[in-house]
């Protein structure tokens, strides 16, 4: 049996493409963070990007594999475990299981859609092209003016807000799952990995979420 | 047995059990009412009890697994309230007492719930599917020769602890009764984990755990994403940290070929 056919292989690999994306999100938060500078922060690190050339062109296409790979897994491995058990108890009590842990394919859903989403607002430009389209004093595209326009409209801000606290849950279960899966679970560590994986999933959360909050609350304003 | 032998206060229990005459069949809840149940009875005792005064009613009695009744054989197993083997950590059905409950609870019985575990008679299910695991590669195939002088082979501490922590798997199957996925993961990992501590079983240790998580998609079992009730559900306490172990080998297994 293939490594894409073993219960174990598939895990590994949703295991390693999670803990990617992971770091794609630190470094995504770290460099939008350049909004709290201002439109000479964000603006001249989205024209450092773009100034990447191919590169930036390699990357996202290395993480669309990387994340279309995760949800292909991530369906196919729940379908498969509700397969296994199809008739369902009537009374089942949790003892161990969490929240995050038993809605990790709706928060995957969820954060899905959100990514769609979001690429089609801020890289496709398609959703509110009104508010994508300038040019800042230094004749830079102007990312700082597109988000605190698209922040300060409340149903936008709410979406991702809404999208932040489905990343919250995911990545709570998923990063001690993750750690798991690649076998670096002794026995005694694996509370203290459970309880580290919520605070650096709270952390990363919160953090992306200080980005329309900011913006609704006037902080951040152009 | 003999109710008489008891001075205890008996108890009158509220029994929601899983009646299924078969596979095919479609099953449901049917409530009988358990009398003079004492706190010192064992719960299958509790059960034995009603089914004497079913079979005097003239009701097919409740059918259920069970031998040792000492907590050790593994073969005993129903979901007790929601609970594989009951609320009692680290005990089988068998080791359950009735002075975990009080006069007039309510008390849902089912059968162990998976697609690889068919349902042969109300909470009986078979259970093959976790013998075609064994056979599939938890065991050693490797001559050793005869019997070795003690210590002959050297075995580290932790190794020899580890091995026998895994190998107090009894093979009840609660871990996946308790499995949100219906996997087996964690009956898969304390054979793997247990095998591959000593010298004997490394031997084979890459082919055996390739095999084995590959019988156990084959079988129907899901897979594991780590709600770790299984561990909460084992009588016997075996820990995730041989699924861990499991996906240590397997990757090892892989990688080194």
């Amino acid at each position: 049996m293939s490594i894409l056919q073993s219960a174990v292989g598939r895990k590994i690999f949703m295991a390693i493409t999670g803990l990617l994306m992971f770091l794609f999100l630190v470094i995504h938060m770290l460099g939008n963070s350049s909004l709290f500078i201002g439109p000479d922060g964000l603006n001249a690190y989205a024209e450092f990007l773009h100034s990447l050339g191919a590169g930036v062109w390699i990357f996202r296409l290395v993480m669309a594999v990387l994340f279309i790979f995760h949800v292909i897994l991530g369906i196919q491995l729940t379908a498969e475990n509700r397969d296994a058990r199809p008739i369902q108890y009537m009374h089942k009590k949790d003892l161990r299981t969490t929240v995050a842990a038993k809605s990790m394919i709706y928060t995957g859903v969820v954060i899905l859609g959100f990514v769609v989403y979001h690429l089609l607002h801020f890289t496709v430009r398609i959703t509110n092209p009104e508010i994508s389209q300038g040019i800042d004093a230094a004749g830079r595209f102007d990312v700082y003016t597109m988000v605190v326009l698209s922040f300060e409209n409340f149903a936008i801000a709410a979406v991702y807000i809404i999208a932040m606290f489905a990343l919250l849950f995911h990545i709570s279960h998923g990063l001690s799952s993750m750690l798991q899966t690649l076998g670096l679970n002794n026995g005694p560590i694996l509370g203290t990995l459970q309880k580290i994986g919520y605070v650096v999933a709270a952390a990363i959360a919160l953090g992306y979420v200080t980005f329309p909050v900011s913006v609704l609350l006037g902080i951040v304003k152009v | 047995m003999s109710h008489a032998a008891s001075n205890h206060e008996t108890m009158t229990l509220k029994i929601f059990a899983w009646r299924q005459k078969n596979a095919q069949e479609k099953g449901r809840f049917e409530q009988y009412t358990a009398k003079n149940i004492i706190p010192e009875m064992s719960f299958l005792e509790m059960i034995d009890v009603l089914n004497e005064d079913l079979i005097a009613q003239g009701i097919d009695p409740i059918v259920f697994d069970n031998d040792c009744r000492e907590g050790i054989c593994g073969t005993c197993g129903m979901v007790v309230n929601g609970v594989p083997h009951g609320p009692e950590d680290l005990v089988t059905s068998c080791q359950l007492h009735m002075r975990r409950f009080k006069d007039g609870d309510s008390i849902y019985l089912e059968p162990w719930r998976a697609k690889a575990f068919p349902i042969i008679r109300d909470l009986v299910v078979d259970r093959t599917a976790m013998d075609k695991l064994i056979e599939s590669g938890g065991y050693i195939s490797a001559h050793t020769g005869g019997v070795p002088d003690g210590n002959a082979i050297p075995v580290s501490k932790p190794d020899a602890d580890t091995g026998m922590d895994a190998a107090e798997c009894i093979g009840c199957g609660a871990c996946v009764a308790a499995c949100p996925n219906g996997s087996a993961m964690l009956f898969v990992g304390a054979k793997v984990t247990h095998l591959a501590s000593y010298p004997q079983g490394r031997i084979e240790a890459a082919q055996r755990v390739c095999d084995m998580t590959d019988t156990m998609v084959k079988l129907g079992f899901g897979n594991c994403s780590n709600h770790y009730e299984c561990e909460a559900a084992c009588p016997k306490g075996i820990s995730v940290r041989f699924i861990a172990k499991l996906n240590r080998e397997y990757i090892k297994a892989k990688i080194c070929g």
